[in-house]
């Protein structure tokens, strides 16, 4: 994972919202972004854990990781394109 | 030589020397004919053209029957009709999806629209025997097709569900 500490990160705190409401807030942010941003999204929802990666793999973005916290999941996208 | 892609109504083509040459494929597919009215089942229909735009496909849907009358603008807030096996966990699951802040299937179904290629198609038939108006209908109903339109929009589709 890049730590670049000038790097833009776009943080959508999308907990409380259920499956597929982060991974839709998620394809809002990316479209709305430059190439190169890193966008992270806070989820409580347990499908996001999975469809995130997936959804970020097909769309041809980089998928940089997942922080859990007490209760919700930080995920870290790279917008690729 | 210069290959040229295009990108119409969802299919690619591929233009060489500035004449079409072949289409070289379109976007995946999923179809859904919407017949059921009701709150529990319009939630899916929502929750998958989502899950269905996010994975690059198209959606279409037809709507006919109760989820056609379903799209009323007036009854699109009014709503909160369950199937009748599930009836009396109606009021639980209303202030539960409430209390806990789900969009409401309609918002979820808008909200896919706008992400991706989804076509809303209201059934001819159904129009035509409710007298519905086109300003009667929410503004994500794209048309008024008849059946045999839709199946032959359907017959290209992954899959197709019927709800």
């Amino acid at each position: 994972m890049s730590e670049n500490q000038q790097e833009k990160v776009k943080v959508i705190d999308a907990r409380g919202s259920f499956c597929p409401g982060p991974l839709m807030e998620l394809i809002r942010a990316v479209k709305e972004s430059a190439v190169g941003d890193v966008i992270e999204i806070w989820s409580s929802d347990t499908g996001s854990q999975r469809d995130i990666p997936k959804w970020t793999e097909k769309a041809g973005h980089e998928f940089l990781g997942v922080i859990h916290e007490e209760g919700y999941d930080r995920i870290k996208v790279r917008k690729k394109r | 030589m210069v290959y040229i892609i295009i990108h119409l109504h969802g299919r690619y083509f591929i233009m060489k020397q500035g004449l079409f040459h072949c289409e070289i494929g379109m976007a995946d597919k999923l179809a859904m004919v919407v017949f059921s009215g009701t709150v529990d089942r319009l939630m899916p229909v929502g929750i998958i053209a989502s899950g269905a735009v996010a994975m690059g496909l198209d959606v279409e849907v037809f709507l006919t029957f109760w989820g056609l009358n379903s799209f009323r603008k007036e009854s699109l807030t009014s709503n909160t009709k369950m199937s009748r096996d599930y009836e009396d966990m109606a009021p639980m699951m209303m202030q539960l999806m409430k209390t806990k802040n789900v969009p409401s299937w309609f918002d979820t179904l808008k909200k896919a629209k706008e992400i991706g290629n989804v076509r809303i198609h209201a059934c001819a038939m159904t129009y035509d025997l409710m007298n519905m108006k086109k300003e009667d209908l929410a503004d994500i109903v794209d048309d008024v097709m008849a059946v045999g339109e839709f199946v032959d929009i359907a017959k290209d589709a992954k899959f197709t569900l019927f709800i």
